[in-house]
């Protein structure tokens, strides 16, 4: 085992984020960041199905014959999302009718898959759950800031509690509609990436042309 | 007539799959370098979205929706719980059958598009065409329909999307920005210019 139990936990936070830096699960973060609330909730689902999808996956990695996994790996992440799925329809129903067909998305969410063809086949079980919930941490990471930045600008709130008056309620804030529009998720991810990136100059990526001066004659 | 033109123009332009539901993203990012094989992708996954998303609706019109068993003489099974993981089986299923139709009769459009469609089983395109057909209760008609041209919107944007970045890559762009980040910039603004469709009737 090259890392400790920790290292693998906090590197997908920031060293190995899915999103900015494997680009995996973008589709569900950019759309159910509007309010914190929701992403929140989406975290803590996204999570889950994560660390238990790998520690199943890795339980099962000697027996699952290679040129069936991918059915068997959907077959097991499938069925945990229905579970989750099912007590979000039981348990938050409101919540449950704004993710609408988000849940169901995890399926596909690559962050999933990702994690169970790359680390859960190889691993053991307890690695395999941490490493799910690292990443799954590193995923709500990166919602949670776009959804703090969209709910505080867009609407003026935090968590539904009004933080900056609107103008509309007598207050002095004029609210930026544009942040509540799908759009916004994508400048504020690419923004992020910029930042992250300025942080962490490692991840930058090659450019594949240089721009050259030439001396004019 | 008018209600699925309708639908179709509303499923290509204003709630096009990609741009104002991000779904896709993965592939959208990753396989949109150069113009030629983000073209492949798109009519894979065209191709594809518009199978699966009437197959999915016949199977929960005969199968899973609540009564829906009553020709097999269960009238009050519901089994609308088992839809996720009926889709995604029906989708990979279908991805596997076509990759091999496509081998055997169509070898050519099998080296063209043969790549792509493993990929297509977890894109979240997919997948969310049959949910979004099962969440707003569509008819097969509708359903045939709304898989076609939803699958042609993603295509298209796709497309777009490799147009920009590859006359993108000549720019001079800060070092952070480089690769990802101007890709979710350029496609923040393709998605603020495809909702200027929104609104548009016919």
């Amino acid at each position: 085992m090259s890392q400790t139990r920790r290292e693998m936990l906090l590197d997908p936070l920031v060293d190995n984020n899915p999103i900015t830096l494997q680009v995996l699960g973008i589709c569900s973060a950019l759309a159910v960041t509007s309010s914190l609330k929701v992403a929140l909730v989406m975290t803590i689902a996204v999570t889950l199905v994560t660390a238990f999808s790998s520690m199943f996956i890795s339980v099962l990695r000697n027996q699952i014959p290679s040129s069936i996994r991918i059915i068997v790996q959907m077959v097991i992440i499938a069925s945990l999302v229905i579970l989750v799925d099912q007590v979000l329809k039981a348990y938050a129903f409101e919540i449950s009718k704004t993710l609408s067909v988000f849940v169901g998305l995890i399926i596909t969410n690559c962050i999933v898959m990702g994690r169970a063809e790359a680390f859960a086949m190889k691993n053991p079980p307890v690695a395999s759950f941490i490493d799910g919930i690292g990443n799954g941490l590193g995923y709500g990471l990166i919602l949670m800031l776009v959804g703090f930045v969209r709910e505080l600008f867009g609407s003026g709130s935090l968590f539904g509690v009004t933080i900056l008056e609107t103008v509309n309620n007598g207050g002095w804030y004029v609210p930026n509609g544009m942040l509540l529009l799908p759009p916004s998720a994508f400048f504020i991810i690419g923004l992020l990436i910029w930042a992250f990136r300025t942080w962490k100059p490692d991840q930058v990526e090659e450019r594949e042309h240089k721009i050259q001066v030439v001396e004019a004659h | 007539m008018e209600a699925l033109l309708s639908l179709a123009v509303k499923a290509i332009f204003v709630e096009n799959l990609a741009l104002s539901f991000f779904l896709g993203m993965c592939t959208f990012i990753a396989v949109s370098k150069k113009i030629s094989t983000a073209i492949g992708l798109g009519i894979s996954v065209m191709i594809v979205q518009a199978i699966t998303v009437p197959a999915n609706n016949l199977i929960l019109t005969y199968l899973l929706a609540p009564g829906a068993l009553a020709w097999a003489g269960f009238p009050d099974v519901d089994l609308t719980f088992l839809g996720l993981i009926s889709y995604i089986g029906v989708i990979a299923a279908l991805v596997q059958i076509l990759e091999m139709v496509l081998d055997k009769y169509f070898p050519p459009l099998y080296n063209a598009l043969g790549i792509f469609l493993p990929l297509i089983t977890v894109n979240c395109a997919i997948l969310g065409g049959s949910l979004f057909m099962v969440e707003r209760d569509y008819g097969f008609a509708e359903a045939v329909t709304y898989g076609l041209s939803s699958g042609f919107g993603w295509a298209l944007a796709i497309t777009a999307m490799a147009g920009v970045r590859e006359k993108l890559k000549y720019s001079d762009i800060p070092d952070g920005l480089q690769g990802l980040g101007i890709t979710f910039i350029t496609a923040g603004l393709m998605a603020l210019a495809f909702m200027s469709f929104s609104g548009v009737k016919l």
